[in-house]
């Protein structure tokens, strides 16, 4: 028998950049998020999938979603569970607002460190940053090793995961130990529909805020009686961390300006991972002025 | 990213229907479950809440999953390997679907497993997997056999058999045989009772078995040595994991291609009796064939819809002397029509549903309970009314789901011919849908009595003194007018029939037709009456039943009691 897993699985609610009309930015040029649909970032679905898979393996395994953001996110939170997650994470707060990739992934570490992983999977990327940055962070952060590219748990071992990655020009079979985190491509199995039953067990779960904001509902009144709806809130308060760390203090991104760019060149340029190399690239973006 | 449900405004429509308040009322018997199941609504809104929510699943499921499957379904088809079904591929992808979306046992109770949803749902399911893809329609559609094991089957085998079906088990119904189609009382397949293995032992064959290698069949056989009709059959069910049946073979068809249709070899397969010995055709197969006869009828709606989509789409998109060929008459009437058809058959398909929905309950609820003298006369009253709607519907939606798809050609040109549009495959999809479980002849056979003995007549006036809109008062009139005509035909039949006995039979469909289509007139102005968007369907649908209704009258009442000889005539003739 294999054994069960405590799961993690990172999710982020994204503006719907799929399909983006004229009035998907404000004249300020910042995202009009009243105009895009609210939606599970697409590759987190992936991770999401991946992750259910593992739990139908190794029997007793949990899966929890882990989402920082408003309130409205635990939407994505519910949504994971009607396709079979046990439950989640909200880390809500103000203190994490304009939070860069830096910031998110130290969060959201902090907040892991609480809660306890054997495996943590994450979408690639999200589609409205596409920096796929916090998955690796979120590794470093918690000293775990990292499988990007995941494309599927091949083997469950008692205590590593065989996975395939997939790659630019081809596939590559890896194996690491537990914990670890898994960053997961679209290219990977597509996320199970909504479960009939699991959508009318779980349609009431909220988090404490929700139930605030709402306490003579229906809603309300069954979290209060069934444990398994009450969908976890976590503020700056609930994490051990370093508030400097978090938020707009937190972030050492800025961002200078936002320009439209279309790709002129024809080809890729490859380079090998030898110093010279690197060391001529880094020549190459100071002259040309795109670093620094 | 397509969505079956949020797409259709018609059918969220026919969801939020004022009776469906009893209905839910009837099926969750004071919600009584919401404490012990975790899925159990909570009141009547909790309850409505979550069939959105699961219908929306089943729009997502049939439009991103199921309707990309079906042309390759098609194309690949099931096989017979080691005498048993191989689905296609995409065959097998939908069913993984729908089981993980958790729509198996859709209308069966919370202790088998089930969503104890309502047969409306059910039924609208059904319509969506079949506008995604009509064969598989027939394969998912199957579960429906659970209904007729719940009615009639033991407490032990309910537990044995649905908790099975509700987890995705898929079903079929053993009942035609070479020489027993439309005429099931010839069936010969044969049960013997084994004293040394104490189980009925099944031998014979079977023929055009859709699904026929599924999980858990129905079997129509002959348990009583030396009898000859329908009182010597019985029902049983048997058991795929039991063994004893192989596929000799499946049939290749002209469409429903992704639907395996089997010829099957019974050699003393174990089969358990359901309900009485020689009750199999007279009562259970009754059962099976209504609820079967519904559910061709939500296949043949949900055909209607893909067809008129695909219609609309290529008039809107092909272009001919520079403009866009729906702007041409004869174009815009054709597509007026398909439309008007096929929300007329939708709105009778749902109708149909909630008169066999409430019989249904008060027939479950009286296994449980007395019932009041109120309710008794209540059942009663839907029953009748059931009976008589089943076949109308079945007869006017396959018929219209044949009409639309050979329209949707049509709308297409010489491009709808060709393999490279998906009309030609609901084209031939369409074209067994007025055949099988009873042909529209059968369907009017099974009307007929609905038209003489008063049921539809009755139900008529009662649409009749409904309140209408304005706007669709004069429909109504015109529908009066209409329904006095009808009579005066039914009388003119009924005096010949006297002396001519095959007159009624000779002129049965051209009465069913009749009254189905102030049927579907007074529905539709019903709808046009608290929605705008249904008046010119109420009119355009008002305009065919005028025509039609002129053009039987026309063939009824010139006819005389010779006529039937002269129709006979060709029975002779080369």
């Amino acid at each position: 028998m294999k054994k069960a897993l405590k799961i993690v699985v990172l999710a982020k609610q994204v503006p719907d950049t799929r399909n983006v009309g004229k009035d998907a930015m404000t004249a300020e040029g910042t995202v009009n998020r009243a105009a895009l649909p609210a939606i599970f970032n697409p590759e987190d679905l992936n991770a999401l999938e991946l992750a259910l898979r593992l739990k139908d393996e190794c029997e007793g395994s949990t899966v929890h979603i882990l989402t920082m953001g408003p309130f409205r996110a635990a939407d994505i939170i519910r949504d994971a569970m009607y396709r079979g997650a046990d439950g989640g994470y909200l880390l809500t707060d103000r203190k994490f607002a304009g939070s860069d990739t830096l910031a998110t992934s130290y969060a959201l570490s902090c907040a892991l460190r609480q809660i306890g992983a054997d495996v943590i999977v994450a979408g690639r990327q999200a589609i409205d940053g596409d920096t796929a940055q916090v998955g690796p962070q979120v590794a470093e952060k918690l000293g775990l090793p990292q499988v990007t590219y995941a494309e599927e748990v091949l083997q469950i071992e008692e205590s590593a995961l065989i996975i395939r990655r997939r790659l630019e020009h081809g596939v590559e079979v890896v194996k690491t130990p537990l914990p670890a985190v898994i960053t997961v491509n679209n290219s990977a199995a597509a996320i199970r529909p909504q479960n009939a039953r699991l959508v009318m067990k779980y349609k009431y779960a909220m988090i404490p805020s929700e139930i605030a904001a709402a306490p003579e509902s229906l809603s309300a009144k069954m979290c209060g009686e069934r444990d398994y709806l009450r969908i976890v809130e976590m503020s700056v308060a609930d994490i051990e961390c370093d508030e400097a760390q978090l938020g707009l203090t937190g972030s050492p991104t800025k961002v200078k300006k936002i320009e439209n760019v279309v790709f002129q060149a024809k080809e890729a340029k490859r380079l090998s991972s030898e110093d010279s190399d690197i060391n001529d690239l880094m020549v190459e973006l100071i002259s040309s002025h795109t670093l620094g | 990213m397509a969505n079956f449900f949020s797409d259709n405004k018609d059918l969220q429509f026919h969801l939020e229907h004022p009776l469906m308040r009893k209905i839910v009322e009837l099926k969750e018997r004071q919600f009584a479950d919401k404490e012990q199941y975790a899925d159990a609504p909570q009141n009547f809104e909790d309850a409505m809440d979550s069939f959105r929510r699961v219908m929306s699943i089943t729009g997502e499921v049939c439009g991103d999953v199921i309707a990309p499957n079906a042309e390759g379904v098609d194309k690949e088809g099931p096989r017979v390997v080691n005498d048993h079904v191989e689905y296609a591929s995409g065959t097998v992808e939908n069913m993984k679907a729908v089981v993980d979306a958790g729509l198996s046992g859709l209308t069966l109770p919370r202790r088998f497993g089930g969503l104890n949803f309502p047969l409306i749902c059910f039924v609208m399911a059904n319509e969506m997997v079949a506008r995604a893809d009509a064969g598989f329609e027939n394969i998912w559609g199957l579960q429906d056999c659970a209904e007729t094991i719940n009615e009639f089957a033991t407490e032990e085998q309910k537990m044995k058999y649905l908790s099975r079906v509700c987890e995705g088990d898929t079903c079929a119904m053993a009942l035609t045989e070479p020489d027993a189609g439309s005429d099931l009382g010839a069936v010969m397949l044969k049960a013997t009772w084994s004293e040394e293995r104490q189980t009925w032992l099944l031998n014979g064959v079977k023929r055009f078995i859709t699904n026929g290698d599924g999980d858990i069949s129905l079997v129509l056989a002959r348990t009583e040595e030396g009898t000859t009709d329908a009182r010597g059959l019985s029902m049983l069910i048997y058991d795929k994991r039991s063994g004893g049946v192989k596929v000799r073979r499946i049939e290749n068809k002209l469409g429903i291609k992704g639907s395996p249709t089997c010829e099957l070899v019974f050699t003393d397969a174990p089969a358990e009796l359901v309900g009485d010995r020689r009750m199999g055709l007279i009562k259970y197969v009754m059962s099976l064939m209504n609820a079967a006869r519904l559910g061709i009828g939500a296949q043949s709606v949900g055909l209607c819809e893909a067809a008129y989509r695909e219609a609309l789409k290529y008039a809107h998109e092909r272009e001919q002397y520079g403009k866009a060929i729906i702007s041409f008459p004869a174009l815009s009437e054709m597509l007026s029509v398909m439309r008007a058809k096929l929300h007329g058959a939708r709105a009778l398909l749902y109708e149909t549903s909630r008169f066999v929905e409430i019989y249904k309950q008060y027939g479950h609820i009286s296994h449980e309970r007395t019932l009041e003298a109120e309710e008794r006369q209540e059942m009663k009253f839907y029953n009748r009314l059931a009976d008589a709607f089943t076949p109308l519907t079945k007869l006017f939606s396959s018929e219209y789901a044949n009409q639309l798809a050979y329209d949707a050609i049509q709308v297409h040109g010489g491009s709808g011919f060709m393999k490279d549009y998906p009309c030609e495959r609901l084209y031939r999809d369409a074209r067994i849908m007025n055949i099988y479980e009873g042909t529209s002849q059968l369907q009017v056979v099974a009307a007929i009595n609905g038209v003489t003995k008063g049921t539809f007549m009755e139900q008529i006036l009662r649409y009749e003194a409904a309140e209408y809109s304005e706007a669709m008062q004069p429909i109504v009139e015109q529908m009066k007018a209409l329904r006095e005509r009808v009579e005066r035909m039914i009388e003119h039949v009924e005096a010949i029939n006297k002396e001519f006995p095959q007159f009624k039979d000779f002129h049965a469909r051209r009465l069913v037709e009749s009254v189905g289509h102030i049927i579907i007139t007074l529905l539709l102005a019903q709808q046009a009456s608290q929605a705008e968007e249904y008046q010119s369907d109420a009119k355009i649908f008002a305009k065919l039943a005028h025509s039609a209704i002129t053009s039987a009258e026309c063939m009824v009442l010139s006819s005389t009691g010779e006529d039937v000889a002269l129709w006979s005539e060709v029975q002779q003739q080369y």
